[in-house]
């Protein structure tokens, strides 16, 4: 045993020497391997996942697609078992609540962010972050709920006075009101796009907030300071320097918001009123989203019914999805994206 | 901006022969700065932070002036009603007053400034004021049903709708919650997290494509989600409504919502951490479970515990796969099963006052529980990888005391180390 060693030369006894600690090289590259091989099976099981839905839902969609054609896109009405349906009131609906949600939103979200990012002191700025996080969190249904009961019944004097006195703008009209009688019903008020639209935007204010605060945070000091020596005021700091390099995050935010607004079902569901007819006067009650309508006919619903539900669902993923790559394209290509990862 | 240019008639700038440029190129660079005459007061230094007493007399001004014409409008002038308006009135009032009086002692330029703080101030109240408005109408209408120890203890199944609030709860929704969440954690969470070290740690060609997937389908509305579980699990393999179909719709929700998350907390891990578990011959695995990981967790619980946030106040998967039972029901394979975000839904949606007051206490115990997460959340998270909180510190000083002690104790030194 020992000659065996021995005649071998120096050089070779040394080389065969395994390194003095850890484990040898063979044992890394098996354990490893089976490591990679485990969390790469996790990506392929989302994998499957995320793709059985994405194909179950084209497959699905593409039954009714097939039978309605092209009509699915103009088509106003519901009726899919006598094979009348297609998305061009609910689409536009739900493309309606969204852009009122984004319109009231915004201004609130860029506010708040620029409040929190540069002007609000350290404990103010953590205290109001942390209440934005919270009304992130809030389900729902009880920002839907508060919305039906409680601020529908304040908004709709708002309502009412925009369609008594800004009528002239196409879509703040209210046919069949009558703003000479004052004891008319305010019901006619209600139930509209504009409600639900303002109870949306609640939801999806903080998501966009978050972003524009990030991305303000972000504003290089050396400009920021550059702006005051040059005898800036504080807004005037803001409008040069903070607000041209956040912009990427403000309209990527609001591409976020927009998308999160276009899938909302519950607060919707639980404030309009179906009606499925194309309805651009938003303070006219009844108005219809793709979510909500899926909401009210799932269960009543024939297969062929189904399938056209999921072609709904599908025109209203693929139109989500637009909005989000875009919104993640603007955010990452933007100045302030560049230097952030996510 | 005005008050620190040069007065008219200072030689301080050299026309250039174009008139327009100050320094001709041909000539060398050189610094000029604006010269005022020496009578000229100093400007006043802008403040940019920091409130001055004039300031706060000059809000509170406006304020009052802002409430008491709309007082006024809406008590004697003019036949103006209700309280958004007068709001709306009272601040229109309230900003104009504040500018003029700005203007009395300070230049253009800080008149908008000045305006432009309220207006951003008044932006992150009306947020506040939103989330304080829901959350406290929420419990205020919950409290006629909350109050009743009965309302945690009892199910439906035995309070009819003319029921007092007596008798009667939501226990049985409650369980459903925690089942539905359970199991979708249970689904979602350890996938979720392995899938999130698969894109970090191991990448390739193929993690890009299931990263951009996973984007794609944070673009899914819930409902579809929900409606998808439907369509195959009770429809194709017909399956009852059950609260395990609701907690795969939840799953299918929150899954990239979760990898997502965990994906951005694990990206912010320190390299050279993972280079030096590597350095010390650590194979891969073992620098993920053993430096990666623990780097990483408090950002990993807050993402889970915002995912699980989100999963407990979602209907609109739920609508289509639990059902809908005023029962108590223990058994998540079988049978219908109702979540709270549903019983509230579908309890105000019934229209009877007395179900009602139920539905809206189901809303407020959602909101406590949703309440009580972010707050674990912000307890647990809330630091960025590698700031310790005190306990975390000494617990790693004293096992890295250990291992000095037992590394010389197995190289046979007589010298101890001493706890550093």
């Amino acid at each position: 045993m020992t000659t065996a060693i021995d005649s071998r030369p120096a050089f070779e006894l040394e080389a065969d020497i395994p390194p003095p600690s850890g484990p040898p090289p063979a044992a890394i590259g098996l354990s490893d391997r089976i490591f990679k091989w485990f969390v790469r099976l996790a990506g392929l099981a989302v994998l499957v996942i995320t793709g059985l839905v994405g194909v179950f839902l084209f497959l699905k969609a593409f039954q009714a697609l097939s039978v309605a054609g092209f009509k699915f896109i103009t088509t106003e009405a519901w009726q899919p078992d006598s094979h009348n349906f297609g998305i061009a009131a609910v689409l536009l609906g739900t493309i309606l609540i969204a852009a009122v949600a984004v319109v009231v939103a915004t201004p609130l979200a860029l506010g708040t962010a620029l409040f929190i990012s540069e002007i609000a002191p350290p404990r103010l700025k953590r205290a109001l972050t942390s209440m934005v996080d919270l009304l992130a969190a809030v389900p729902s249904v009880v920002i839907g709920l508060w919305g039906l009961a409680f601020f529908q019944g304040h908004v709709v004097g708002v309502a009412r006075w925009l369609a008594t006195w800004m009528a002239w703008v196409p879509f703040f009209k209210v046919t069949g009101a009558d703003p000479t009688n004052p004891l008319a019903a305010r019901s006619i008020y209600t139930a509209s796009t504009f409600i639900a639209g303002i109870v949306v935007a609640l939801m999806v204010a903080p998501i966009q907030c978050a972003v524009m605060r990030e991305v303000f945070s972000q504003a290089p000091a050396g400009e920021r300071e550059g702006a005051y020596a040059l005898g800036a005021t504080r807004w005037g700091m803001i409008k040069s320097v903070v607000l041209p390099f956040g912009r990427g995050g403000i309209i990527g935010g609001t591409m976020l918001a927009l998308g999160r607004a276009l899938g909302e079902t519950i607060a919707v569901l639980l404030i309009v009123s179906p009606l499925f007819k194309i309805n651009f006067h938003l303070l006219q009650t009844g108005s219809i989203s793709v979510s909500s309508l899926i909401a009210v006919r799932y269960s009543d619903s024939s297969a062929f019914g189904l399938s056209a539900l999921f072609a709904a669902g599908l025109a209203l993923f693929i139109l989500t999805l637009i909005v989000n790559f875009t919104a993640s394209i603007v955010v990452n290509r933007s100045r302030s994206g560049a230097e952030s990862q996510d | 901006m005005a008050s620190v240019l040069p007065r008219e008639g200072d030689d301080v700038l050299e026309q250039g022969p174009l008139g327009g440029s100050p320094v001709t190129p041909a000539e060398p660079h050189t610094t000029v700065t604006p010269r005022l005459p020496a009578d000229a007061p100093m400007p006043r230094p802008r403040p940019v932070s920091g409130v001055s007493g004039g300031g706060v007399r000059n809000v509170a001004g406006a304020a009052s002036t802002g409430v008491c014409v709309a007082l006024l409008l809406f008590g004697r002038l003019a036949p103006f009603s209700g309280l958004i308006g007068f709001v709306i009135i009272a601040y229109l009032v309230f900003v104009a007053t504040y500018a003029v009086m700005v203007s009395l002692s300070d230049d253009a330029e800080m008149v908008r400034d000045r305006v432009m703080t309220v207006v951003l101030f008044t932006a992150a109240g009306m947020m506040a004021l939103a989330l304080i408005f829901v959350v406290t109408y929420t419990l205020w209408a919950g409290r006629k049903a909350l109050v009743h120890l009965n309302f945690f203890t009892q199910d439906l199944s035995r309070a009819g709708p003319l029921a007092p609030l007596t008798t009667g709860g939501v226990k049985h929704a409650l369980i459903g919650t925690l089942w539905m969440i359970g199991l979708a954690l249970l689904i979602s969470v350890p996938l979720g997290l392995v899938a999130a070290v698969y894109l970090n740690e191991v990448g390739g060609r193929f993690a890009r494509f299931i990263r951009t997937l996973v984007e794609a389908m944070t673009a899914l509305p819930s409902i579809v989600a929900g409606l998808f579980i439907f369509a195959t699990w009770i429809l194709i393999l017909h399956k009852e409504k059950s609260a395990l179909a609701a907690a795969l719709a939840i799953s299918v929700m929150i899954l990239p919502i979760i990898i997502r998350a965990a994906d951005v907390v694990l990206r912010l891990v320190p390299n050279n951490l993972r280079e030096a578990s590597a350095a010390l011959g650590a194979p891969q695995w073992r620098t993920v479970w053993h430096v990666v990981l623990p780097t990483a967790r408090s950002g990993l619980a807050t993402a889970v515990i915002l995912g699980t946030a989100r999963g407990i106040g979602e209907t609109a998967p739920v609508i289509l796969t639990a059902g809908y039972t005023a029962a108590l029901n223990t058994n998540p394979t079988r049978g219908p099963m109702v979540s709270l975000p549903l019983a509230a839904f579908e309890l105000v949606r019934s229209g009877i006052p007395g179900v009602q007051a139920r539905g809206f206490a189901a809303a407020a115990f959602l909101m406590i529980l949703v309440l009580a997460l972010f707050v674990l959340a912000r307890a647990i998270g809330g630091r960025g990888p590698g700031n310790l909180s005190k306990r975390q510190a000494r617990r790693i000083r004293e096992a890295s005391t250990r291992d000095a002690n037992r590394i010389i104790a197995s190289y046979g030194s007589t010298e101890k180390a001493g706890g550093t």
